[in-house]
């Protein structure tokens, strides 16, 4: 067990009337790494990063940011922590600018630090031109960028990102991953709640999913993956005439199931990594067949659950319900 | 305007890894309440809209009050305007006060609250910061209704030093009295039920008072009831400052009020907003 664990929670409890949003959640996160938590809607992600930045009080276990306790030392914690979420968001009212100078004053940076951080950190996010425009008019990238920056203000050695991509389109999505892995080179250490096992993998050094409340799994993504089953390659022949070609040059790569065709003119098989792409690409050009689509996929969250629990999360929740 | 993000040096990296306390200075409450204040500003300056309940209200009430019932009340719409505009300053101050808590209960459901309260913020400068902000509309409610009494006719017929401690006892009361619409917003779940609540209490103290009548035409039941009424002692020591009636208690027992309000309500709305989270 490493020493340095800058976010700790031990049994975990949140009830809210009846339902019983946290049953014993145990997290640790080491000094700059990421840890995706992972879930569907519901699961208590939420309700986890609440209670981890001061918003909850657990009604039970305990849980310790840089070695502050959340509920006896709830100050330090805010000290040292940012937070950016569907829930901590800026003054749609107020410019992008006005925003970030008044967390800086809220943040003991004086006047003209709180000024030089805005400044800094619009121009960092690539915000300066629309810096003195009311949050409102922002686009939806623009808007979760804004939000990034203010938690950031303090220069938290604890961000707590949760859901940062849920509903951004994949471009956007991509460059709000560049900037996690920025705030992790920089030495950061990151919680980032997720309900896509595709941004778990891109950005986390390990993952813990949960499900209704509790702790189901924890890996890291390579080893979340050997449970899961590896990913799946798709394959779309110009001709269908080409289906049973392509179908025997599948199986060669698949890592033993037959293709099968998921979709009217789709074949699909499981493969063990992106090096199957390859060399399928390479067989197929080869064998002289043409594709219209291609594609790798990672396991999806409702496969992920499958294999987890042994049922889709949907109905395990009319089950439990 | 997507990608610069991922191509811009490590230098302008934004974060210090190194633990930054920020240092507690004096003051600490005050200053975070007036930054907060501040936000109240610029977003009242943006929504001017905003602002017809302390504007446009206190003029409409008193051109309707006067010229409807002056006549018939006062036997004279210009005795009656004399009489009428410190109720009128009074009533518009508790009607008015009710935004406040509209407001706070709208801003409670969006995420800026939860940002303010992952910071190391004094868990009251929001509700603080708040209520100062609103200083400014109860001083232009204020300037409106002696403008537009003005223009009706009305006449100060104090000194300038009375007037103005009228007008400063005025906003005061505004102040304090706004801990209940706070303590409320902080304790229902819609900003329609502030404003139902709200108006259910306001209006039964603005008009169970001396606020549109003299009290002695009042049943006797109602005069327990209108002689502890706040607005009853706003509206006499307003009236004794602006026009020098018989002032009586009425100074001291406002004061009385205020403090009631603040020590009541305020500890119980800040009470309700941290325990609104968990």
């Amino acid at each position: 067990m490493t020493t340095d664990l800058v976010i700790e929670a031990e049994g975990l409890v949140k009830r809210f009337g009846a339902t019983k949003a946290l049953q014993g959640v145990d997290l640790a996160v080491p000094r700059g790494t990421v840890l995706g938590v992972l879930g569907p809607n519901g699961a208590g992600k939420t309700t986890a990063v609440r209670i981890l930045s001061t918003l909850l009080t657990p009604d039970g276990g305990s849980a310790r940011i840089a070695g502050h306790d959340v509920v006896r030392d709830a100050e330090r914690v805010r000290q040292a922590i940012g937070l950016t979420g569907q829930y901590a968001s800026v003054d749609e009212d107020l410019t992008g600018r006005q925003n970030l100078e008044l967390f800086g004053t809220l943040l003991d940076l004086g006047r003209a630090g709180a000024r030089r951080r805005a400044a800094e950190l619009l121009e960092w996010f690539d915000l300066t031109d629309a810096a003195d425009r009311m949050a409102k008019t922002y686009s939806g990238g623009m808007r979760r960028r804004l939000d990034l920056a203010a938690s950031l203000v303090g220069s938290p050695q604890v961000i707590f990102l949760d859901e940062p991509t849920t509903g951004l389109d994949p471009a956007k999505r991509e460059d709000m991953w560049d900037v996690v892995r920025t705030l992790v080179t920089g030495g950061a250490t990151v919680l980032l709640t997720t309900q896509y096992l595709e941004e778990a993998d891109a950005l986390a050094d390990a993952i813990t999913v949960i499900d209704h409340g509790r702790v189901i799994a924890h890996d890291t993504p390579d080893g979340l993956k050997r449970v899961v089953g590896g990913q799946t390659l798709e394959v779309r022949p110009a001709a269908l005439a080409d289906l049973g070609r392509t179908a025997a040059i599948l199986s060669e790569v698949s890592t033993g199931a037959a293709a099968d065709e998921i979709r009217k003119g789709v074949l699909a098989v499981p493969v063990a990594g992106d090096a199957a792409l390859t060399e399928a690409v390479a067989r197929l050009a080869g064998a002289g067949v043409p594709v219209t689509e291609l594609s790798l996929h990672l396991p999806s969250l409702d496969e992920v659950f499958f294999t987890l629990t042994g049922a889709p999360h949907h109905e395990k929740e009319e089950v439990a319900a | 305007m997507t990608t610069t993000i991922a191509t811009e040096p490590p230098r302008s990296n934004p974060v210090v890894p190194a633990e930054a306390v920020p240092r507690k200075r004096p003051l600490r409450l005050l200053r975070h309440s007036l930054a907060l204040t501040k936000r109240s500003l610029i977003k009242t300056a943006r929504t001017p809209e905003a602002l017809i309940d302390v504007t446009l209200q206190p003029a409409l009430f008193l051109v309707i009050f006067v010229y409807i019932f002056g006549g018939a009340v006062a036997g004279s719409t210009h005795d009656y305007l004399q009489f009428l505009l410190p109720g009128i300053l009074a009533q518009t101050i508790a009607t008015g006060c009710i935004a406040i808590g509209v407001n706070l209960n709208t801003d409670l459901q969006k995420g800026i609250f939860d940002r303010f309260r992952s910071l190391p913020v004094p868990r009251s400068a929001p509700l603080v910061g708040a209520v100062l902000g609103d200083i400014v509309r109860y001083v232009i409610v204020t300037g409106v209704t002696l403008a537009m009494g003005y223009v009706m006719g009305f006449r100060i017929t104090t000194d300038p030093l009375s007037a103005l401690a009228g007008c400063l006892l005025a906003v005061l009361f505004a102040l304090c009295l706004s801990w209940l619409p706070v303590f409320v917003a902080m304790n229902v779940r819609t900003p329609g039920a502030v404003q139902g609540l709200m108006f259910a209490l306001i209006m039964p103290l603005s008009f169970a008072s001396n606020v549109f009548v003299g009290t002695d035409t009042l049943p006797g039941w109602m005069q327990g009831f209108v002689d502890v009424n706040p607005l009853t002692h706003l509206v006499g020591a307003t009236r004794g400052l602006f026009l020098g009636t018989p002032i009586g208690d009425h100074v001291w027992w406002t004061l009385a009020w205020c403090a009631g309000f603040v020590v009541v309500f305020m500890p119980l709305a800040l009470r309700a907003y941290r325990r609104k989270a968990s």
